[in-house]
Protein backbone atom coordinates (compact mmCIF):
# COMPACT_ATOMS: atom_id res chain seq x y z
CA UNK A 1 0.00 0.00 0.00
CA UNK A 2 1.32 3.50 -0.48
CA UNK A 3 1.88 6.50 1.21
CA UNK A 4 -0.01 8.70 -0.23
CA UNK A 5 -3.90 9.23 0.32
CA UNK A 6 -5.87 7.75 -2.19
CA UNK A 7 -8.45 10.19 -3.29
CA UNK A 8 -11.04 9.20 -6.44
CA UNK A 9 -12.93 12.05 -5.42
CA UNK A 10 -15.63 9.71 -3.34
CA UNK A 11 -16.79 10.69 0.08
CA UNK A 12 -16.50 6.99 1.56
CA UNK A 13 -16.89 7.87 4.63
CA UNK A 14 -20.15 9.39 3.67
CA UNK A 15 -21.45 6.62 2.00
CA UNK A 16 -20.57 4.11 5.23
CA UNK A 17 -22.05 6.63 7.32
CA UNK A 18 -25.59 6.78 5.54
CA UNK A 19 -25.28 3.18 5.44
CA UNK A 20 -25.21 2.58 9.31
CA UNK A 21 -27.59 5.26 9.94
CA UNK A 22 -30.14 4.22 7.31
CA UNK A 23 -29.64 0.21 8.39
CA UNK A 24 -31.54 1.70 11.17
CA UNK A 25 -33.63 3.61 9.60
CA UNK A 26 -34.81 1.72 6.94
CA UNK A 27 -38.28 4.03 5.57
CA UNK A 28 -35.26 6.37 5.09
CA UNK A 29 -33.80 4.32 2.68
CA UNK A 30 -37.19 4.36 0.40
CA UNK A 31 -36.68 5.87 -2.81
CA UNK A 32 -38.13 6.76 -6.05
CA UNK A 33 -36.40 8.09 -8.88
CA UNK A 34 -38.22 9.94 -11.58
CA UNK A 35 -38.12 11.27 -15.34
CA UNK A 36 -40.78 12.66 -17.40
CA UNK A 37 -40.71 12.21 -21.28
CA UNK A 38 -41.92 14.61 -23.87
CA UNK A 39 -42.50 13.83 -27.66
CA UNK A 40 -41.23 16.33 -30.07
CA UNK A 41 -41.34 14.90 -33.46
CA UNK A 42 -41.31 11.69 -35.16
CA UNK A 43 -38.94 9.89 -33.31
CA UNK A 44 -37.40 12.16 -31.25
CA UNK A 45 -38.26 13.46 -27.62
CA UNK A 46 -36.89 14.85 -24.76
CA UNK A 47 -36.90 13.67 -21.13
CA UNK A 48 -36.35 15.73 -18.24
CA UNK A 49 -35.05 14.77 -14.60
CA UNK A 50 -35.17 16.89 -11.49
CA UNK A 51 -37.37 15.74 -8.81
CA UNK A 52 -36.90 12.62 -6.88
CA UNK A 53 -37.98 11.04 -3.38
CA UNK A 54 -35.95 9.94 -0.66
CA UNK A 55 -34.53 10.11 3.29
CA UNK A 56 -38.31 10.17 3.79
CA UNK A 57 -38.78 13.44 1.69
CA UNK A 58 -38.95 15.48 -2.06
CA UNK A 59 -35.08 15.75 -3.24
CA UNK A 60 -34.07 18.18 -6.32
CA UNK A 61 -30.93 17.90 -8.23
CA UNK A 62 -28.88 20.91 -8.21
CA UNK A 63 -30.27 21.82 -11.69
CA UNK A 64 -32.43 20.11 -14.43
CA UNK A 65 -30.76 17.94 -16.95
CA UNK A 66 -32.43 17.08 -20.51
CA UNK A 67 -31.69 14.09 -22.27
CA UNK A 68 -32.45 14.18 -26.11
CA UNK A 69 -33.17 10.53 -28.03
CA UNK A 70 -34.30 10.11 -31.59
CA UNK A 71 -33.61 7.12 -33.63
CA UNK A 72 -30.57 7.55 -36.48
CA UNK A 73 -30.64 8.67 -40.11
CA UNK A 74 -30.78 5.02 -41.65
CA UNK A 75 -34.03 4.57 -39.64
CA UNK A 76 -35.90 7.35 -41.59
CA UNK A 77 -35.47 9.38 -38.76
CA UNK A 78 -33.56 12.57 -38.11
CA UNK A 79 -30.26 11.29 -35.67
CA UNK A 80 -31.34 14.61 -32.75
CA UNK A 81 -29.83 12.63 -29.89
CA UNK A 82 -28.74 9.00 -28.47
CA UNK A 83 -31.31 5.64 -29.74
CA UNK A 84 -33.23 5.00 -26.32
CA UNK A 85 -30.78 1.94 -26.43
CA UNK A 86 -27.99 3.37 -26.46
CA UNK A 87 -29.06 5.58 -23.10
CA UNK A 88 -29.40 1.91 -21.76
CA UNK A 89 -26.02 1.40 -22.33
CA UNK A 90 -24.81 5.12 -20.90
CA UNK A 91 -26.48 4.26 -17.85
CA UNK A 92 -25.25 0.77 -16.98
CA UNK A 93 -21.43 2.06 -17.82
CA UNK A 94 -22.28 5.11 -15.39
CA UNK A 95 -23.78 3.19 -13.16
CA UNK A 96 -20.53 0.41 -12.95
CA UNK A 97 -18.18 3.27 -13.22
CA UNK A 98 -19.44 4.56 -10.16
CA UNK A 99 -19.22 1.69 -8.63
CA UNK A 100 -15.36 1.46 -9.29
CA UNK A 101 -14.76 4.76 -7.66
CA UNK A 102 -16.06 3.84 -4.72
CA UNK A 103 -15.07 0.37 -4.28
CA UNK A 104 -11.61 1.53 -5.20
CA UNK A 105 -11.77 4.35 -3.08
CA UNK A 106 -12.90 2.02 -0.03
CA UNK A 107 -10.06 -0.07 -0.92
CA UNK A 108 -7.66 2.57 -1.12
CA UNK A 109 -6.68 1.76 -4.39
CA UNK A 110 -6.02 5.28 -6.68
CA UNK A 111 -7.28 5.67 -9.86
CA UNK A 112 -6.14 7.15 -12.71
CA UNK A 113 -7.79 6.12 -15.68
CA UNK A 114 -11.02 4.44 -15.94
CA UNK A 115 -12.51 3.87 -19.42
CA UNK A 116 -15.47 1.73 -20.09
CA UNK A 117 -16.91 0.63 -24.08
CA UNK A 118 -20.38 -1.07 -24.37
CA UNK A 119 -21.43 -3.38 -26.98
CA UNK A 120 -25.10 -4.26 -26.83
CA UNK A 121 -25.66 -6.72 -30.15
CA UNK A 122 -29.66 -6.84 -31.43
CA UNK A 123 -31.24 -8.36 -34.27
CA UNK A 124 -33.42 -5.69 -35.74
CA UNK A 125 -36.02 -8.51 -36.87
CA UNK A 126 -37.47 -8.35 -33.58
CA UNK A 127 -38.37 -4.70 -33.16
CA UNK A 128 -39.64 -4.95 -36.67
CA UNK A 129 -41.65 -8.18 -36.22
CA UNK A 130 -40.29 -10.23 -38.92
CA UNK A 131 -39.56 -13.14 -36.73
CA UNK A 132 -41.18 -13.73 -33.36
CA UNK A 133 -38.70 -15.90 -32.22
CA UNK A 134 -35.90 -12.93 -32.37
CA UNK A 135 -35.60 -11.17 -28.47
CA UNK A 136 -37.12 -7.43 -29.25
CA UNK A 137 -34.17 -6.58 -26.66
CA UNK A 138 -30.39 -6.87 -26.68
CA UNK A 139 -29.16 -10.44 -26.86
CA UNK A 140 -26.47 -9.53 -25.11
CA UNK A 141 -24.22 -6.84 -23.42
CA UNK A 142 -20.55 -7.00 -23.33
CA UNK A 143 -19.01 -4.17 -21.33
CA UNK A 144 -15.11 -3.86 -21.38
CA UNK A 145 -12.91 -2.01 -18.87
CA UNK A 146 -9.61 -0.63 -19.30
CA UNK A 147 -8.38 0.82 -15.80
CA UNK A 148 -5.02 2.23 -14.88
CA UNK A 149 -4.78 2.41 -11.06
CA UNK A 150 -2.54 1.30 -8.33
CA UNK A 151 -3.18 -2.18 -7.51
CA UNK A 152 -3.13 -5.80 -9.48
CA UNK A 153 -4.52 -7.50 -11.96
CA UNK A 154 -6.46 -9.63 -9.96
CA UNK A 155 -7.35 -6.84 -7.56
CA UNK A 156 -8.53 -4.30 -10.61
CA UNK A 157 -10.71 -7.60 -11.30
CA UNK A 158 -11.92 -7.84 -8.41
CA UNK A 159 -13.60 -3.92 -7.99
CA UNK A 160 -15.06 -4.72 -11.33
CA UNK A 161 -16.78 -7.67 -10.07
CA UNK A 162 -17.72 -6.22 -6.41
CA UNK A 163 -19.06 -2.98 -8.53
CA UNK A 164 -21.42 -5.21 -10.24
CA UNK A 165 -23.03 -6.68 -6.99
CA UNK A 166 -24.32 -3.09 -6.09
CA UNK A 167 -25.12 -1.69 -9.62
CA UNK A 168 -28.61 -0.80 -9.81
CA UNK A 169 -28.64 -0.50 -13.52
CA UNK A 170 -26.94 -4.23 -13.76
CA UNK A 171 -29.54 -5.35 -11.78
CA UNK A 172 -31.96 -3.52 -13.58
CA UNK A 173 -30.51 -4.94 -17.12
CA UNK A 174 -30.01 -8.68 -15.66
CA UNK A 175 -33.13 -9.60 -13.64
CA UNK A 176 -37.31 -9.04 -14.95
CA UNK A 177 -38.62 -5.82 -13.41
CA UNK A 178 -42.70 -5.70 -13.25
CA UNK A 179 -43.32 -2.56 -15.30
CA UNK A 180 -46.97 -1.49 -15.76
CA UNK A 181 -47.52 1.53 -18.43
CA UNK A 182 -50.87 3.33 -17.76
CA UNK A 183 -52.86 5.84 -19.80
CA UNK A 184 -54.76 8.99 -17.95
CA UNK B 1 -44.77 -29.51 38.18
CA UNK B 2 -41.58 -26.54 37.71
CA UNK B 3 -37.89 -27.86 38.13
CA UNK B 4 -35.51 -25.29 38.94
CA UNK B 5 -31.72 -25.41 37.82
CA UNK B 6 -29.31 -22.52 37.44
CA UNK B 7 -29.42 -23.15 33.84
CA UNK B 8 -31.02 -24.15 30.66
CA UNK B 9 -29.79 -25.51 27.26
CA UNK B 10 -32.29 -25.75 24.33
CA UNK B 11 -30.95 -28.68 22.16
CA UNK B 12 -28.74 -31.17 21.74
CA UNK B 13 -26.69 -30.95 18.76
CA UNK B 14 -22.62 -30.28 19.36
CA UNK B 15 -23.03 -27.35 20.31
CA UNK B 16 -25.45 -28.09 23.18
CA UNK B 17 -23.86 -30.67 24.41
CA UNK B 18 -20.43 -29.22 24.25
CA UNK B 19 -22.35 -26.41 25.97
CA UNK B 20 -23.47 -29.11 28.38
CA UNK B 21 -19.65 -30.10 29.15
CA UNK B 22 -18.50 -26.95 29.59
CA UNK B 23 -21.72 -25.85 32.23
CA UNK B 24 -20.18 -29.14 34.03
CA UNK B 25 -17.14 -28.41 34.50
CA UNK B 26 -17.96 -25.07 35.97
CA UNK B 27 -19.97 -27.17 38.51
CA UNK B 28 -23.23 -25.17 37.17
CA UNK B 29 -26.30 -27.54 37.57
CA UNK B 30 -28.30 -27.45 33.90
CA UNK B 31 -30.61 -29.38 31.90
CA UNK B 32 -30.37 -30.05 28.35
CA UNK B 33 -34.00 -30.25 26.68
CA UNK B 34 -34.23 -31.71 23.18
CA UNK B 35 -37.36 -32.44 21.36
CA UNK B 36 -36.37 -35.21 19.61
CA UNK B 37 -33.03 -37.70 20.63
CA UNK B 38 -29.47 -36.52 20.79
CA UNK B 39 -28.75 -35.23 17.49
CA UNK B 40 -31.78 -35.45 16.23
CA UNK B 41 -31.45 -32.84 12.97
CA UNK B 42 -28.55 -35.37 11.63
CA UNK B 43 -30.90 -38.12 12.33
CA UNK B 44 -34.11 -36.90 11.14
CA UNK B 45 -33.48 -33.96 8.66
CA UNK B 46 -30.19 -35.03 6.27
CA UNK B 47 -30.14 -36.96 2.82
CA UNK B 48 -28.93 -40.50 2.82
CA UNK B 49 -25.40 -40.26 0.73
CA UNK B 50 -24.43 -36.80 3.00
CA UNK B 51 -20.96 -36.71 5.04
CA UNK B 52 -19.61 -33.66 7.23
CA UNK B 53 -17.68 -31.38 4.88
CA UNK B 54 -14.93 -31.56 7.69
CA UNK B 55 -12.30 -34.20 8.02
CA UNK B 56 -12.39 -36.46 10.38
CA UNK B 57 -9.81 -34.92 12.80
CA UNK B 58 -11.89 -31.97 12.93
CA UNK B 59 -14.81 -33.70 15.15
CA UNK B 60 -13.86 -32.63 18.47
CA UNK B 61 -15.77 -31.21 21.20
CA UNK B 62 -14.62 -30.27 25.22
CA UNK B 63 -12.68 -33.08 26.15
CA UNK B 64 -13.05 -35.68 23.51
CA UNK B 65 -10.93 -35.29 19.99
CA UNK B 66 -11.60 -38.21 17.39
CA UNK B 67 -9.80 -41.35 17.98
CA UNK B 68 -9.92 -43.27 15.05
CA UNK B 69 -7.52 -44.78 12.01
CA UNK B 70 -8.68 -42.18 9.54
CA UNK B 71 -8.20 -38.67 10.36
CA UNK B 72 -8.67 -37.37 6.66
CA UNK B 73 -11.86 -38.79 6.10
CA UNK B 74 -15.14 -38.07 6.47
CA UNK B 75 -17.87 -39.00 8.43
CA UNK B 76 -21.12 -40.71 7.50
CA UNK B 77 -24.66 -39.29 9.00
CA UNK B 78 -24.10 -42.67 11.20
CA UNK B 79 -20.77 -42.59 12.30
CA UNK B 80 -21.92 -38.73 13.30
CA UNK B 81 -25.13 -39.83 15.14
CA UNK B 82 -22.74 -42.06 17.16
CA UNK B 83 -19.91 -40.00 17.75
CA UNK B 84 -22.73 -37.44 19.40
CA UNK B 85 -24.22 -40.27 21.02
CA UNK B 86 -21.04 -41.15 22.52
CA UNK B 87 -20.31 -38.17 23.64
CA UNK B 88 -23.58 -37.81 24.98
CA UNK B 89 -22.58 -40.63 27.44
CA UNK B 90 -18.94 -39.89 27.96
CA UNK B 91 -19.98 -36.39 29.46
CA UNK B 92 -22.82 -37.71 30.87
CA UNK B 93 -24.67 -34.70 29.39
CA UNK B 94 -28.09 -34.30 31.47
CA UNK B 95 -30.46 -34.40 28.38
CA UNK B 96 -34.50 -34.67 28.41
CA UNK B 97 -34.77 -35.87 24.91
CA UNK B 98 -38.61 -35.95 23.30
CA UNK B 99 -38.94 -32.71 25.49
CA UNK B 100 -40.42 -29.99 22.89
CA UNK B 101 -40.03 -26.39 24.02
CA UNK B 102 -43.24 -24.67 23.57
CA UNK B 103 -42.57 -21.20 25.21
CA UNK B 104 -39.19 -19.25 26.70
CA UNK B 105 -40.66 -15.94 28.79
CA UNK B 106 -38.60 -13.48 30.97
CA UNK B 107 -39.52 -13.20 34.84
CA UNK B 108 -38.01 -11.78 37.99
CA UNK B 109 -36.27 -14.92 38.24
CA UNK B 110 -34.67 -15.29 35.20
CA UNK B 111 -36.47 -17.29 32.41
CA UNK B 112 -39.52 -19.86 32.85
CA UNK B 113 -39.32 -22.58 29.97
CA UNK B 114 -42.52 -24.16 29.02
CA UNK B 115 -42.20 -27.96 27.04
CA UNK B 116 -44.33 -30.87 26.29
CA UNK B 117 -43.32 -32.49 29.55
CA UNK B 118 -43.27 -29.68 32.00
CA UNK B 119 -42.16 -26.43 33.04
CA UNK B 120 -38.09 -25.55 34.07
CA UNK B 121 -37.51 -22.27 35.85
CA UNK B 122 -33.73 -20.83 35.25
CA UNK B 123 -31.77 -17.84 35.97
CA UNK B 124 -29.65 -18.67 32.89
CA UNK B 125 -30.69 -20.05 29.04
CA UNK B 126 -28.68 -20.95 25.94
CA UNK B 127 -30.06 -21.70 22.52
CA UNK B 128 -28.20 -23.71 21.01
CA UNK B 129 -31.18 -25.73 18.91
CA UNK B 130 -29.36 -24.65 15.70
CA UNK B 131 -29.16 -22.19 12.60
CA UNK B 132 -30.97 -24.66 9.84
CA UNK B 133 -34.17 -25.56 11.63
CA UNK B 134 -36.50 -24.13 8.44
CA UNK B 135 -35.41 -24.14 5.12
CA UNK B 136 -35.49 -20.83 2.94
CA UNK B 137 -38.51 -21.03 0.13
CA UNK B 138 -38.83 -18.10 -1.94
CA UNK B 139 -42.33 -16.92 -1.63
CA UNK B 140 -41.87 -17.11 -6.03
CA UNK B 141 -42.72 -21.12 -4.85
CA UNK B 142 -46.24 -20.46 -4.89
CA UNK B 143 -46.28 -19.19 -8.61
CA UNK B 144 -44.77 -22.72 -9.86
CA UNK B 145 -47.26 -24.65 -12.26
CA UNK B 146 -49.35 -27.28 -9.97
CA UNK B 147 -47.52 -30.15 -11.87
CA UNK B 148 -44.06 -29.16 -10.99
CA UNK B 149 -43.45 -30.72 -7.62
CA UNK B 150 -41.46 -28.88 -5.13
CA UNK B 151 -39.04 -30.31 -2.00
CA UNK B 152 -36.79 -28.75 0.12
CA UNK B 153 -32.79 -30.00 1.20
CA UNK B 154 -34.64 -31.14 4.79
CA UNK B 155 -36.97 -33.60 3.07
CA UNK B 156 -34.76 -34.83 0.13
CA UNK B 157 -33.22 -38.57 1.71
CA UNK B 158 -32.40 -39.59 -2.59
CA UNK B 159 -32.90 -39.66 -6.23
CA UNK B 160 -35.71 -42.09 -5.97
CA UNK B 161 -38.28 -39.94 -4.41
CA UNK B 162 -38.25 -37.79 -7.52
CA UNK B 163 -40.49 -38.07 -10.12
CA UNK B 164 -38.56 -39.08 -13.59
CA UNK B 165 -37.79 -36.04 -15.52
CA UNK B 166 -35.27 -32.74 -15.00
CA UNK B 167 -35.04 -31.34 -12.06
CA UNK B 168 -34.41 -27.57 -11.42
CA UNK B 169 -31.83 -26.95 -8.55
CA UNK B 170 -31.91 -23.54 -6.86
CA UNK B 171 -28.78 -22.98 -5.27
CA UNK B 172 -24.88 -23.81 -5.72
CA UNK B 173 -23.64 -23.80 -2.44
CA UNK B 174 -22.25 -27.29 -0.83
CA UNK B 175 -26.16 -28.78 -0.61
CA UNK B 176 -27.25 -27.72 -3.90
CA UNK B 177 -23.88 -29.40 -5.90
CA UNK B 178 -24.09 -31.98 -3.70
CA UNK B 179 -27.62 -32.95 -4.74
CA UNK B 180 -26.92 -31.77 -8.21
CA UNK B 181 -24.53 -34.73 -8.73
CA UNK B 182 -26.47 -37.37 -7.55
CA UNK B 183 -29.61 -36.38 -8.87
CA UNK B 184 -27.73 -35.79 -12.43
CA UNK B 185 -26.47 -38.92 -11.69
CA UNK B 186 -29.20 -40.98 -11.07
CA UNK B 187 -30.93 -40.13 -14.58
CA UNK B 188 -32.72 -36.86 -13.72
CA UNK B 189 -31.02 -33.95 -15.58
CA UNK B 190 -30.29 -31.12 -13.70
CA UNK B 191 -30.30 -27.53 -14.09
CA UNK B 192 -28.35 -25.29 -11.70
CA UNK B 193 -29.54 -21.79 -10.90
CA UNK B 194 -26.05 -20.36 -9.31
CA UNK B 195 -26.44 -16.72 -7.11
CA UNK B 196 -23.49 -15.54 -5.29
CA UNK B 197 -21.40 -18.77 -3.98
CA UNK B 198 -18.15 -19.47 -1.83
CA UNK B 199 -15.36 -22.14 -4.30
CA UNK B 200 -12.68 -24.04 -2.49
CA UNK B 201 -10.83 -26.84 -3.65
CA UNK B 202 -11.28 -29.89 -1.38
CA UNK B 203 -7.93 -30.24 -1.79
CA UNK B 204 -4.80 -28.43 -2.04
CA UNK B 205 -0.84 -29.08 -2.68
CA UNK B 206 -1.58 -32.24 -0.94
CA UNK B 207 -3.87 -30.59 2.12
CA UNK B 208 -7.20 -30.86 2.88
CA UNK B 209 -7.86 -26.86 2.19
CA UNK B 210 -9.34 -26.83 5.80
CA UNK B 211 -6.69 -27.99 7.03
CA UNK B 212 -4.68 -25.30 5.85
CA UNK B 213 -7.60 -22.72 7.07
CA UNK B 214 -6.79 -23.93 10.98
CA UNK B 215 -2.68 -24.12 10.94
CA UNK B 216 -3.24 -20.36 9.52
CA UNK B 217 -5.49 -19.31 12.10
CA UNK B 218 -8.70 -17.73 9.25
CA UNK B 219 -10.75 -20.28 10.89
CA UNK B 220 -9.60 -18.88 14.66
CA UNK B 221 -10.55 -15.12 13.03
CA UNK B 222 -13.05 -13.43 15.66
CA UNK B 223 -16.20 -11.78 15.39
CA UNK B 224 -14.16 -8.42 16.24
CA UNK B 225 -10.96 -8.74 13.08
CA UNK B 226 -13.60 -8.70 10.55
CA UNK B 227 -14.28 -5.56 8.71
CA UNK B 228 -18.05 -6.10 8.79
CA UNK B 229 -19.17 -9.30 10.87
CA UNK B 230 -23.15 -8.70 9.39
CA UNK B 231 -21.03 -9.42 5.93
CA UNK B 232 -19.24 -12.30 7.42
CA UNK B 233 -22.25 -14.12 8.81
CA UNK B 234 -23.88 -14.15 5.49
CA UNK B 235 -20.80 -15.77 3.54
CA UNK B 236 -22.94 -18.67 2.18
CA UNK B 237 -21.23 -22.41 3.44
CA UNK B 238 -18.27 -23.26 0.91
CA UNK B 239 -18.69 -25.72 -2.40
CA UNK B 240 -17.25 -28.57 0.10
CA UNK B 241 -18.05 -31.98 -0.03
CA UNK B 242 -16.91 -35.27 1.88
CA UNK B 243 -16.23 -37.85 0.00
CA UNK B 244 -13.94 -41.24 0.54
CA UNK B 245 -11.82 -39.44 -2.78
CA UNK B 246 -11.57 -36.74 -0.81
CA UNK B 247 -12.72 -35.17 -4.21
CA UNK B 248 -13.51 -31.38 -5.30
CA UNK B 249 -16.86 -31.12 -7.01
CA UNK B 250 -17.18 -27.42 -8.76
CA UNK B 251 -19.33 -25.88 -11.27
CA UNK B 252 -16.77 -27.33 -13.38
CA UNK B 253 -17.06 -30.61 -12.76
CA UNK B 254 -20.81 -30.76 -12.72
CA UNK B 255 -21.06 -28.86 -15.86
CA UNK B 256 -18.54 -31.98 -17.28
CA UNK B 257 -21.15 -34.66 -16.18
CA UNK B 258 -23.75 -32.23 -18.42
CA UNK B 259 -25.56 -30.67 -15.50
CA UNK B 260 -26.62 -26.80 -17.18
CA UNK B 261 -25.37 -24.03 -15.22
CA UNK B 262 -28.34 -20.78 -15.23
CA UNK B 263 -28.18 -17.88 -13.36
CA UNK B 264 -30.02 -17.25 -10.05
CA UNK B 265 -33.47 -17.53 -10.02
CA UNK B 266 -35.17 -14.31 -10.62
CA UNK B 267 -38.67 -15.04 -10.69
CA UNK B 268 -41.69 -17.04 -12.81
CA UNK B 269 -43.19 -15.01 -14.86
CA UNK B 270 -46.52 -16.94 -16.53
CA UNK B 271 -45.09 -20.88 -16.98
CA UNK B 272 -41.30 -19.51 -17.70
CA UNK B 273 -39.08 -19.44 -14.98
CA UNK B 274 -36.37 -16.76 -15.33
CA UNK B 275 -32.71 -16.65 -14.25
CA UNK B 276 -30.86 -13.81 -13.96
CA UNK B 277 -27.79 -12.51 -16.11
CA UNK B 278 -25.32 -12.21 -13.50
CA UNK B 279 -24.20 -15.48 -13.44
CA UNK B 280 -20.79 -14.58 -15.42
CA UNK B 281 -19.94 -12.20 -12.26
CA UNK B 282 -21.06 -14.08 -9.33
CA UNK B 283 -18.64 -17.40 -10.80
CA UNK B 284 -15.71 -14.42 -11.24
CA UNK B 285 -16.55 -13.40 -8.01
CA UNK B 286 -16.12 -16.63 -6.53
CA UNK B 287 -13.35 -17.58 -8.79
CA UNK B 288 -11.40 -14.24 -7.53
CA UNK B 289 -12.00 -14.94 -4.13
CA UNK B 290 -10.94 -18.63 -4.08
CA UNK B 291 -7.63 -17.44 -5.97
CA UNK B 292 -7.43 -14.83 -2.22
CA UNK B 293 -7.49 -17.56 -0.31
CA UNK B 294 -5.05 -19.48 -2.04
CA UNK B 295 -2.96 -16.64 -2.16
CA UNK B 296 -2.36 -16.19 1.62
CA UNK B 297 -2.33 -19.97 1.93
CA UNK B 298 0.34 -19.96 -0.22
CA UNK B 299 2.11 -16.39 1.44
CA UNK B 300 1.57 -18.37 5.30
CA UNK B 301 3.38 -21.64 3.30
CA UNK B 302 6.06 -19.90 2.41
CA UNK B 303 6.72 -17.56 5.88
CA UNK B 304 6.76 -21.39 7.78
CA UNK B 305 8.68 -22.85 5.87
CA UNK B 306 6.88 -25.43 4.38
CA UNK B 307 6.56 -25.15 0.83
CA UNK B 308 9.26 -28.12 0.76
CA UNK B 309 6.89 -30.19 3.16
CA UNK B 310 3.48 -29.73 0.56
CA UNK B 311 3.00 -29.87 -3.01
CA UNK B 312 3.33 -27.45 -5.74
CA UNK B 313 1.46 -23.90 -6.12
CA UNK B 314 -1.49 -24.59 -7.70
CA UNK B 315 -4.27 -22.51 -9.59
CA UNK B 316 -7.55 -23.83 -10.72
CA UNK B 317 -9.64 -23.67 -14.42
CA UNK B 318 -11.44 -20.24 -13.92
CA UNK B 319 -15.59 -21.51 -14.14
CA UNK B 320 -16.49 -22.27 -17.40
CA UNK B 321 -19.63 -21.13 -18.68
CA UNK B 322 -21.48 -21.26 -21.94
CA UNK B 323 -21.49 -18.05 -23.88
CA UNK B 324 -25.08 -17.47 -23.43
CA UNK B 325 -26.80 -19.50 -20.18
CA UNK B 326 -30.12 -19.18 -20.79
CA UNK B 327 -32.41 -16.53 -19.51
CA UNK B 328 -35.29 -18.69 -18.92
CA UNK B 329 -36.83 -22.11 -19.14
CA UNK B 330 -40.74 -22.95 -20.08
CA UNK B 331 -42.10 -25.17 -17.07
CA UNK B 332 -44.56 -25.73 -19.43
CA UNK B 333 -42.70 -27.79 -21.65
CA UNK B 334 -42.17 -31.02 -19.41
CA UNK B 335 -38.58 -30.42 -18.94
CA UNK B 336 -38.74 -29.25 -15.30
CA UNK B 337 -40.75 -31.87 -13.34
CA UNK B 338 -39.15 -31.12 -9.91
CA UNK B 339 -37.84 -27.79 -8.32
CA UNK B 340 -35.70 -28.28 -4.89
CA UNK B 341 -34.95 -25.31 -2.85
CA UNK B 342 -31.57 -25.49 -1.95
CA UNK B 343 -31.37 -22.26 -0.69
CA UNK B 344 -30.46 -21.96 2.72
CA UNK B 345 -32.24 -22.34 6.14
CA UNK B 346 -33.09 -19.81 9.08
CA UNK B 347 -33.60 -20.97 13.14
CA UNK B 348 -36.66 -21.65 14.07
CA UNK B 349 -37.82 -18.49 17.15
CA UNK B 350 -41.62 -19.14 17.41
CA UNK B 351 -41.40 -20.57 20.75
CA UNK B 352 -39.20 -17.77 21.76
CA UNK B 353 -41.40 -14.70 23.72
CA UNK B 354 -38.31 -12.71 24.75
CA UNK B 355 -37.85 -9.66 22.68
CA UNK B 356 -35.01 -10.15 21.23
CA UNK B 357 -35.49 -10.50 17.68
CA UNK B 358 -34.65 -7.51 15.24
CA UNK B 359 -36.50 -6.35 12.26
CA UNK B 360 -35.66 -9.38 10.00
CA UNK B 361 -36.05 -11.96 12.67
CA UNK B 362 -32.76 -12.29 13.68
CA UNK B 363 -31.67 -12.80 17.76
CA UNK B 364 -30.08 -9.24 18.80
CA UNK B 365 -26.65 -10.58 20.16
CA UNK B 366 -23.07 -9.27 20.72
CA UNK B 367 -21.20 -12.70 19.42
CA UNK B 368 -23.23 -15.12 21.52
CA UNK B 369 -24.41 -12.53 24.14
CA UNK B 370 -27.96 -11.93 23.62
CA UNK B 371 -29.60 -8.73 24.18
CA UNK B 372 -31.24 -10.13 27.30
CA UNK B 373 -29.76 -10.64 30.73
CA UNK B 374 -28.49 -14.08 31.11
CA UNK B 375 -29.60 -15.46 27.78
CA UNK B 376 -26.95 -17.08 25.09
CA UNK B 377 -26.82 -18.29 21.93
CA UNK B 378 -24.99 -21.00 20.05
CA UNK B 379 -23.73 -22.58 16.77
CA UNK B 380 -24.92 -19.61 14.52
CA UNK B 381 -22.78 -18.84 11.24
CA UNK B 382 -19.80 -16.81 12.49
CA UNK B 383 -21.06 -16.42 16.11
CA UNK B 384 -17.63 -16.12 17.18
CA UNK B 385 -15.40 -17.33 15.32
CA UNK B 386 -15.20 -17.91 11.23
CA UNK B 387 -15.19 -21.76 13.15
CA UNK B 388 -18.26 -21.04 15.29
CA UNK B 389 -20.97 -23.00 13.08
CA UNK B 390 -18.54 -26.01 12.37
CA UNK B 391 -18.74 -29.07 15.09
CA UNK B 392 -15.18 -28.03 16.20
CA UNK B 393 -15.79 -24.58 16.93
CA UNK B 394 -18.46 -25.13 19.20
CA UNK B 395 -15.72 -26.20 21.71
CA UNK B 396 -14.46 -22.22 22.00
CA UNK B 397 -17.21 -20.86 22.02
CA UNK B 398 -18.76 -22.85 24.88
CA UNK B 399 -15.73 -21.71 26.80
CA UNK B 400 -16.35 -18.59 26.02
CA UNK B 401 -19.64 -18.53 26.96
CA UNK B 402 -20.11 -20.44 29.51
CA UNK B 403 -17.43 -18.09 31.40
CA UNK B 404 -19.70 -15.22 30.21
CA UNK B 405 -22.82 -17.26 32.16
CA UNK B 406 -20.99 -17.96 35.29
CA UNK B 407 -19.91 -14.65 35.80
CA UNK B 408 -23.51 -13.61 35.22
CA UNK B 409 -24.76 -15.74 37.83
CA UNK B 410 -22.08 -15.25 40.11
CA UNK B 411 -22.73 -11.36 39.39
CA UNK B 412 -26.42 -11.69 40.43
CA UNK B 413 -26.92 -14.84 42.40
Amino acid sequence: MNDKKVDNGVNVEALLGAREALRDAPEGAKFAWRATCKWISGTHSRSTVNGFFGLGTEQKHRTEFTFEADHPEIFASEDNGATPVELVLAGLASCLTAGIASVAQNRDIQLRAVTATLEGGMDIQGILGIDKDVRTGFDGIKVTYEIDADASKDDIKALVAQSQKRSAVFDIVTNPTNVTVEVV
Amino acid sequence: MTVRTSAVVLGAGHAGLAMSRCLTERSIDHVVLERGEVANSWKTERWDSLRLLTPNWQSRLPGCAYECDDPDGFMTMLEVIGFMEHYAQVISAPVETHTTVTSVRRNDDGYRIETTRGSWQCRAVVLAAGACNIPNVPRVTEALPLFVETLTPMRYRNPTQLPEGGVLLVGASSTGLQLAHEIHSSGRPVTLAVGEHVRMPRVYRGKDILWWMDAAGLLDVTWDEVDDIRRARNVPSPQLIGSVERATLDLNGLSKMGVKLVGRFAGVNGRKAQFSGSLPNVCALADLKMNRLLKTVDEWALEHDLDDAVGPVERFELTRLPASPPLSIDLGSGEIRTVIWATGFHPDYSWLDVPVLDRKGRIRHEAGVVDSPGMYLMGLNFLRRRKSSFIHGAGDDARDLSDHLLGYLDATG
